[in-house]
Parts: C-alpha cells; structure tokens; sequence
C-alpha cells in the first residue's frame, strides 16, 4: 500500500469545513469571498474525489487513523469502491449546486450564510459516507441534518418555516431512533468500529436483538430517506428551500443519509436476512408506487418533483433489496442518475421560478421560445428520469427490472416497468405545461402589465446556464458508464463491496494491519 | 431491570408528547424528554452494580471500574441535542413572529 495516499481521506471533511469557517469569518465583509471560496472548496472536492476512485482500484481499500491511534480502538475512516463512488456523486453534484448559486443566490441578502450552511452540510454528508466507526456516522449524520434544517428555512417565509419545523421534528426522531440502535449494539458488541462489530455479530449470529436493532435503523435510516411510510417532510421541505438546496437535498441528501447508510450497515456490518430483505424489498415498492401516484396530482412545479423524487428512491432501495450483484449496480446506477437529473430538474424549476415568478404549471406554458437552453435540458432530464432509451435513466431502470425478474420476484419487476410509465406520463404533463403549448392566459393577457412579464422572462444568467449543461450533458452520456472499461473502477467496484457482504470487516482489518 | 423499564417509559411518554401536543413548545419538550431518555438509557448500559467512577490512578487496579465510553458518547450526543434544540426553538419564534399563534392546527399552509 502506498504509505501516504490515506492521508487524502480526512480532507473530505477538512476542506468543506475550513470553507465554512473562513466564509462565517470574512464572508460578511469581504463579499465577492463566499462565492469564490465556495466553488473553490467544491471543486477540489471533485478532484480529490476523481483522484480517491483511482487511487482505491491502484491500493485496494485505504484506512485513514484518526490521531494514530490503531482502529478497533479509535476511530477509522475507510476508502472502499462505494465509499468513492459515492464521494464522486456527492461532490459533483455540490459543486454544480455551488456554480449554479453564484447568481441564483443574488436574490437572498445572506449569501455568505447560504455557503457557510451549505458547505457544513456538505462536510457532514461526507463524513456520513467515509465514517468507519458508528458513532462518527451519528455525529456526521446529525451534522448533515442541522445544517439542512437551517438551509430549509432559509427564506424564512410562512411556508419555510412550517415545512422546517416539520423536517426537524421527523429528522429528530429519526436520528433518536438510530442513536438507539448504536447505544444497544454498543452495549451487545462492546465496539462501535464497524469492521470489529461485524465480526463479532458474524461470531453471535443473527439474534433476536440485531434484528431488532436492524429494524430500528430501517426506520430511523428511512425516516431520512423519505420511505413511503416515513415521506411525509419531503413533499414540504425540499420544495421550500432556494433551488441549489432542494437539488442537494433530492439529489444527494437523502441518498447519503438514507441509502448508502442502510445499504452498508444492513450488508457490511449485520448481513442480511429473508426478512430484512422482505422488508426492503416492500418498503421499496410502496415507495414507488405511492410517490408517483401522489406526484401525478400536483400542480406545483417543484412538489412534483419532489414526489417524484420519493418514487425514484423507491426504485434503488428496490435494487439493493434484491441483494444480487446485479440489482446492486442497477440501483447504485440508478443512484448516480437520479442524482443528476433530479438536481438537474430541480436546478431548472429554480430558473423557471426566477424568470416567471411562480411554481404554479398552470400560470405557464410555451416557455420554450423564450428560454430554449432550460427547455432542452429539462427535457433530456424529464426524458431521462422517465426511461426513454438512449439516455442514462434507462438503463439504470432496465437493469433494475432484469434484476428483479432475475432473483425471482416477477411482481416487483412488473410494478417497476408500470411505475415507469406513470413517470413518464407526469413528465409528459410537466412538458406540456411549461416549456410546450401556448402561454397561459395568466402570461400572455394582452392588458399592459402581463405583456410586460411577458417580454420580460429570458434566459437565466451565465453560471446557471453553465451548470445545467453540464448536468444535461451527463445524462446524455450517463449510459456510457456501463461500458466495462469504465465501470470496473467506478460502478463494479461499488457494487462488489455491498455484494462481499461480510467479507467487507476482514478487508478493512487486514489493511490496518 | 426496573430501570431499564423507566427509560421506556420516558421514551413513551416523550413521543406520545411529539404525537398529541398541538402546541409547538410542547412538541419541543416533547422531543427533549425522548432525547435524554435515550441518553439515559446509553449511560445507564455502561454501568455496573456498585462500580465506581472511571478514574485511573496507580493505587488502584482497574477493577469494578464503569464502562467511561458511553458516558463520553452521551456528552456528545448531548451537545448535539442542544444544536437541535437551539435551531427548534428559534423556528419556533420565527414561527410565533409570522403567524401569532403556537397552535399547529392553526399553522398550515402546506398541505403535505
């Protein structure tokens, strides 16, 4: 192992965190800082992030010591093929959200405050995702969720307000839930280093206590992700936060601290069981099926999305709950796609929303003459996320569905394919309504004032145009991942650590060793 | 085992609070009487029959010493419901400033 590559790991945390604590300091004074400092930060993050995924295919996993000290004592931080794959999805999607905010935040009058909280959450999602020890998860996690509470309530409206007090008190007693889970396997393993505290449930065997222990990070795990019996803050909050912000919440957020908290606790650390996976599996299907159901009803743009966004967790915690190597790279695909379209749509219903001054479908329409870049791109996302073949979204859900039918389960893939056409018909109506057919009247009423507005919607400014191509452009050639020259290090890689199971405690020993 | 029971209790009594209060300081305190049952029942796993208090010194062996590492974990768990509670509290005024009432059913614009 190359002696000094580990050391990259803690900057995951250090980096955003420096960022926050600089802009909090000068960001008040010094204006132009936030903005450079915060897209600064977010892109050495990539970068970084680029440089772990190969460093982890040249070295194998990396273990980082915090303060030297040996693991099963203190604290690691561990760099495996999910924890990169992740790490790239995060930061990619940040630093896109960053770029897209240097001109969508003029509005707000705090923007160094927006960076500071921005770049806190983001510290703590990464932290969530290269935590090898059970309590850090914990602390990083709640990190995360303050920070995403504050950033809810940013425009401190009527509706932020309720839709951030909602959040916090769902978000709360989802973290009490987890926090109970680690204070009884503490108390059953006498280790919170998750390596360690596999081998030794591997040793005691599943019990009636790691299963009630599974149970209660199912919920508490869930109750972030917005799983349909625990969705009900979502609809509320992501639609209630600046644009940026409800693409981070959707497009990673929920899927770090939901998703990849599950899958690796639940496969890396307990092992799985027919019931545990009965469980995912039908928290999976409820997810899609209500999520799009609900979604097809609403006239607000980003509710929509919103809902949408519950129906596409759906889809990957189905894929990780069918438990084969298949329905694992299917659901991490489907991951990294639905992160960047639905940032992608989020990012685009923000400047539809700056130009036109509404979220209502039905104060819209024929917006695609006058704003012809946020029309494309949304429509390469729209058709993404609905499954239309040649783009990325397709495959993710194809091979989602081969997978299902695969492992047997013949009624889950059927809902599947079904609850993607319901996806493609409220995208359909989301096209329709906006960037198609004529001007609503409440636009194109020939009294002076209306015409005004008329004339007056236009393209957003540049940074918001940069950052939604790039994303459209990722959607686009997203299916190329799937290519094997390029999924080995990327997609294999994370898809072969949920799918070692257990194996994954001996691989992180070994190399501390 | 009659502690424990107690912890469960609390922890009951702490979400019925979040689940039937309409008002929204109640919810609040409701949230802190399930967070510090849980806290409670983290440092309680950590003790032992008569132990006595985590402290090396070199006339004393470690025997019959409590477990110190849950009651560290508590400390942070309890800095961090304080953050918690600060950011609940402080919606909540924000909240009392827009609509003059801490009355949830009073407080719904979103149909969610």
């Amino acid at each position: 192992m190359e002696p000094n590559t580990h050391n990259l790991i803690p900057l995951f945390v250090i980096l955003p965190l420096a960022g926050a604590f600089i802009i909090s300091l000068v960001g008040k004074k010094v204006r132009w800082i936030s903005d450079v400092l915060g897209n600064l930060v977010t892109l050495s993050l990539v970068i970084a992030s680029v440089f772990s995924i190969f460093a982890v295919s040249k070295y194998g996993i990396l273990v980082y010591k915090v303060g030297s000290w040996i693991p099963p004592i203190g604290i690691a931080m561990v760099l495996d093929g999910l924890t990169g794959f992740m790490l790239l999805t995060v930061n990619l999607v940040a630093f896109l959200c960053t770029v897209y905010s240097v001109n969508y935040m003029e509005k707000y009058t705090a923007k160094w405050s927006f960076y500071t909280l921005f770049l806190l959450m983001l510290a703590g999602m990464n932290g969530v995702v290269i935590s090898g020890d059970m309590f850090n998860l914990f602390v990083f996690l709640e990190i995360a969720s303050v920070a995403s509470y504050a950033l809810v309530a940013f425009g401190t409206e009527h509706e932020e307000l309720e839709a951030s007090f909602k959040y916090m008190v769902m978000g709360t007693v989802g973290s009490l839930l987890v926090l109970l889970g680690i204070a009884l396997m503490y108390s059953y393993t006498s280790t919170l280093n998750m390596a360690d505290m596999a081998i030794i449930l591997a040793q005691k065997g599943i019990t009636r206590i790691s299963f009630f222990v599974s149970i209660l990070f199912i919920a508490g795990f869930g109750l972030k992700a917005a799983l349909v019996p625990f969705h009900a803050w979502l609809p509320d909050a992501h639609p209630s936060a600046p644009a940026p912000i409800s693409a981070m919440l959707s497009g990673v957020l929920i899927k770090t601290l939901g998703i990849y908290t599950i899958a690796r606790i639940l496969y890396n650390v307990f092992g799985m069981s027919k019931e545990l996976t009965n469980i995912l599996l039908l928290f999976g299907a409820l997810s899609m099926i209500v999520g799009a159901l609900l979604a097809m009803g609403q006239w607000d743009l980003k509710r929509l999305l919103a809902y949408s966004s519950i129906s596409q967790v759906g889809y990957v915690i189905l894929g990780i709950g069918l438990g084969t190597p298949l329905g694992m790279l299917g659901a991490l695909f489907h991951l990294f796609n639905h992160s960047v379209f639905k940032s992608l749509l989020f990012l685009n219903s923000g400047a539809v929303e700056y130009a036109v001054g509404t979220r209502d479908m039905r104060m819209m329409g024929g917006l695609r003459e006058k704003m012809p870049i946020t029309g494309c791109t949304s429509l390469i996302a729209s058709m993404s996320i609905a499954g239309v073949p040649p783009l990325s979204g397709f495959f993710s859900k194809l091979i989602i569905i081969f997978a299902a039918v695969q492992a047997g389960y013949i009624g889950y893939a059927f809902w599947a394919a079904l609850v993607s056409v319901l996806t493609l018909a409220y995208f359909m109506s989301v096209q329709k309504n906006i960037f198609f057919g004529t001007p609503s009247r409440a636009l194109a009423k020939s009294d002076g004032r209306r015409v005004a507005k008329w004339e007056s919607i236009k393209e957003p400014p540049v940074f918001m145009k940069i950052s939604v191509i790039t994303l459209a452009l990722i959607c686009i050639i997203g299916g190329l991942l799937l290519l094997p020259a390029l999924s080995g290090n990327f997609l294999k890689a994370a898809a072969e650590v949920l799918a070692a199971g257990r194996a994954y405690a001996s691989t992180v020993l070994e190399s501390i060793m | 085992m009659t502690v424990y029971f107690m912890c469960l209790i609390l922890f009951a009594v702490g979400i019925y609070c979040i689940l039937r209060k309409r008002n929204l300081i109640k919810i609040i305190i409701g949230i802190m009487i399930a967070e510090y049952a849980i806290h409670l029942l983290f440092a309680l796993l950590g003790y032992r029959t008569d132990g006595r208090a985590p402290i090396f010194s070199p006339d004393e062996g470690i025997v019959n010493m409590v477990d110190p590492l849950p009651q560290a974990l508590v400390l942070t768990a309890i800095v961090i419901g304080l953050a918690v509670t600060a950011m609940l509290v402080a919606i909540a005024i924000r909240i009392y400033e827009k609509y003059g009432t801490f009355d949830i059913t009073k407080i719904k614009k979103l149909h969610g």
